[in-house]
C-alpha cells in the first residue's frame, strides 16, 4: 500500500493473465512499441521523394496562421472565406496569432455569423434548415428507454439541450420580426 | 456526388457537392467505400471547434478505392483498395522525418498547433472528409496504404483512427509489467486502449464510464474491471480505495472535450463553449494517478483554454503525455495484432448507417441511443 514500500499485490499473477488474455505481454518490450522512442530521425521513413513538396497552386487567396513563415505547400480548399464571416475570419488570421484568445474567439464569432446567415438564406430555398437534425431517431432508436432508469450522468443536463439549440432560433425569429416591423413603419411614413 | 454537409451546430444533412479535383500532383481522389463517425466528430457537430465552416464535409475515418491519381503519384493506381490514416502528412518535414506525422508542418496553413486532419474544420487545415462518396487525398504516395487481402473492411476502417489511437494511448502510458492502468471512458478509444494495455503487460486494467452498456462491453471485449462513476459520490476517492490508496500507475484519458461527471464544467464547456473542452476527465486522471505516475491524454480538446488542475500535476510529479496519433507508424505492428487475433476491432461496431441517413447516425451516437458504441457510414448502401 501507499504507506509502505511494497506495491499492492495484483488480483491475478502474470501466468494467469497470459493464460486468460490473448496476446498478454506481446508488447511488453518497448522495442515492440512503434512509437517508442517518441522521436526517431529517419528521413526515409515515409517514402517521400522530395525534400520540400511541390507547391499547390493558390487559385484563391488563402488565409494562413501568422505563425507560419509562408503558405504551406499543400492546403485544404474546402469552403473558401466569403461574406461577413469571411471578413471576420481573415481578420482573425491576419492580426492574431494562435497564442491570442482573440484569434479563436473571432473564429467562433465567424462560425456563428455564417451559421446564422446560411440558416436565414435557407428559408428562401425549398430545403430550409431545421434547428437540429436526426431527432426522429429519438422515436426509432429507443430515445426514452436509452435514457430512463439507466443511471446516466448526462441525463441531468439533457433538458438544457433544447434551450441551447432553440435559443439562437428564437433570437433570429425575434430579430426578423423587429426588422420587418421597423421596415413596415418606415414604409408607412 | 453525395456528401454529408455541416450547416451549423447540431445540424448536418446530405447534399450534392461538386466532385473533388486533383489540386496537387501528389493528390489522389478516392471513392469512399466505408467510413465511420468518430467521437471527436461530435465536437464539430456540437459547434465546439473554431472555424468549422458551413458546407464542410466531416469524416477522418474512411477507406476506399483509388479513382484518380495526380501526375507525380507512383505508389498507387486507379482501382487500388486503400486505407487512409486520419492524419494528412507530407512525409518530409522536420516532424514527419522524426515519426511525428500527426504534427506535419507542411499541410495545415491555418494553424501551427495542430497537423492536418480530414474533415476536421479549418483549424485542422480546411480539407473535406470522407463521409461522402469521394474525397481528395493529398500526398497519396506517403499517406494511404493498400488494404491487405486478408483484412476485413470494418477492421481496416477502424485502423485509420480509433484502434491506432487507443493503442497509441496505451504506449504513451509507458506501461511496465504489472502496472495498474485506469482508462477513463469506455467509448471506442477507451475500449481499444484498455485492450492494448494488456498487450503491454498491464497487471490490472480498470475502465470508468457512466454508460452501463459500454462498461459491459469493456468487461467482455477488453477483460476490464469496470466502475460506473454515476454510482459513486466521488470516483477519485473510489479509485484510491481500490488501489490501496496508491492510485493507478497509468491513467488514460479517452474522453476529451465533452466529459460528463460535473454539471458546471460540462455545461460551461460543451454547452456554452466557454472552455476548449470539459476538463472533468483530465482532472480525474490527474487526481487518480499515483504520484510519479503517467497520464496519457487521447481525448480531443479544442484550442481554447480549459480549467485543468495543473498544480496537482506539478506537485505529484506526473508525466503528462499526449499527441494526435501518428497512425501510419502504428500500422505494421497493429496489422500483426489483428492478424493474430489479439485485437479484434470490428467487435465494437454497433451501427451501420447509409450515408443518406447520416444525420440519424450523428444523433444516435451523440445522444448515446440504442446502445451505440461505434457507427459506420456506408456511402453506397443501395
Amino acid at each position: 500500500m501507499a504507506y509502505t514500500a511494497d506495491k499492492p499485490p495484483l488480483p491475478l499473477s502474470t501466468d494467469e493473465l497470459r493464460a486468460r488474455i490473448p496476446g498478454w505481454g506481446v508488447d511488453l518490450d518497448p522495442a515492440n512499441r512503434p512509437s517508442v522512442p517518441r522521436e526517431r530521425f529517419d528521413p526515409t521513413l515515409n517514402g517521400a521523394r522530395w525534400d520540400f513538396p511541390e507547391r499547390q497552386p493558390e487559385k484563391l487567396p488563402r488565409e494562413r496562421s501568422v505563425e507560419h513563415k509562408f503558405l504551406t505547400p499543400v492546403f485544404g480548399t474546402s469552403c473558401p472565406t466569403r461574406g461577413v464571416s469571411g471578413a471576420i475570419r481573415k481578420y482573425a488570421y491576419r492580426h492574431h496569432s494562435e497564442a491570442r484568445i482573440r484569434h479563436w474567439l473571432l473564429l467562433i464569432v465567424g462560425d456563428r455569423v455564417e451559421s446564422l446567415g446560411s440558416s436565414l438564406r435557407s428559408f428562401a430555398t425549398l430545403r430550409p434548415d431545421k434547428p437540429a437534425t436526426g431527432l426522429r431517431t429519438e422515436l426509432s432508436h429507443r430515445g426514452l428507454r436509452s435514457r430512463l432508469g439507466k443511471g446516466r450522468a448526462d441525463v441531468k443536463h439533457h433538458p438544457l439541450d433544447p434551450v441551447i439549440v432553440l435559443t439562437p432560433w428564437v433570437l433570429r425569429a425575434g430579430g426578423v420580426y423587429v426588422l420587418a416591423r421597423a421596415l413596415a413603419r418606415k414604409r408607412r411614413g | 456526388m453525395r456528401a454529408m454537409v455541416y450547416r451549423g451546430p447540431y445540424r448536418i444533412r446530405v447534399e450534392d457537392k461538386p466532385m473533388p479535383v486533383i489540386e496537387h500532383p501528389n493528390d489522389a481522389i478516392v471513392r469512399v467505400t466505408l467510413a465511420a463517425i468518430c467521437g471527436s466528430d461530435l465536437h464539430l457537430f456540437h459547434g465546439m471547434i473554431p472555424d468549422t465552416r458551413v458546407g464542410t464535409t466531416f469524416g477522418h475515418e474512411f477507406i476506399g478505392v483509388v479513382e484518380e491519381v495526380g501526375s507525380s503519384v507512383q505508389n498507387l493506381q486507379r482501382g487500388d483498395r486503400v486505407m487512409v490514416p486520419f492524419n494528412i502528412f507530407c512525409g518530409s518535414c522536420f516532424f514527419c522525418a522524426r515519426g511525428l506525422q500527426s504534427n506535419c508542418h507542411n499541410v495545415n496553413a491555418n494553424a501551427t498547433a495542430v497537423g492536418a486532419i480530414y474533415g476536421y474544420s479549418h483549424t485542422a487545415g480546411g480539407y473535406d472528409g470522407g463521409q461522402s462518396e469521394f474525397v481528395r487525398v493529398p500526398f497519396a504516395d506517403v499517406g494511404p496504404s493498400l488494404i491487405p487481402d486478408w483484412m476485413h473492411d470494418e477492421d481496416a476502417v477502424l485502423l485509420t483512427d480509433a484502434l491506432a489511437t487507443g493503442y497509441f494511448g496505451a504506449q504513451l502510458g509507458d506501461i511496465a509489467e504489472g502496472d495498474v492502468v485506469l482508462v477513463l471512458g469506455a467509448g471506442p478509444i477507451g475500449l481499444f486502449a484498455a485492450k492494448s494495455a494488456w498487450l503491454m503487460g498491464a497487471g490490472r486494467v480498470i475502465v470508468v464510464d457512466h454508460l452501463e452498456y459500454r462498461l459491459a462491453k469493456a468487461r467482455d471485449f477488453a477483460h476490464a474491471e469496470t466502475y460506473n462513476f454515476a454510482e459513486y459520490d466521488d470516483i477519485v476517492v473510489h479509485m484510491k480505495k481500490i488501489t490501496d490508496h496508491l492510485g493507478a500507475d497509468v491513467v488514460i484519458d479517452a474522453v476529451g472535450a465533452e466529459a460528463d461527471g460535473g454539471f458546471l464544467q460540462h455545461v460551461t464547456a460543451s454547452k456554452l463553449k466557454m472552455q476548449g473542452g470539459s476538463p472533468i476527465a483530465l482532472n480525474w486522471a490527474i487526481d487518480s494517478v499515483r504520484k510519479g505516475g503517467t497520464v496519457s491524454v487521447m481525448g480531443a480538446y479544442g484550442p481554447v483554454y480549459s480549467a485543468i488542475k495543473f498544480g496537482d500535476a506539478v506537485n505529484k510529479g506526473l508525466t503528462l503525455r499526449m499527441n494526435q496519433c501518428p497512425v501510419k507508424r502504428q500500422w505494421p505492428r497493429l496489422f500483426e495484432h489483428v492478424k493474430n487475433g489479439y485485437l479484434t476491432p470490428r467487435d465494437i461496431v454497433t451501427h451501420r448507417i447509409p450515408l443518406e441517413h447520416i444525420a440519424d447516425g450523428y444523433h444516435i451516437f451523440s445522444a448515446k441511443l440504442d446502445d451505440c458504441i461505434k457507427p459506420l457510414i456506408i456511402p453506397n448502401a443501395s
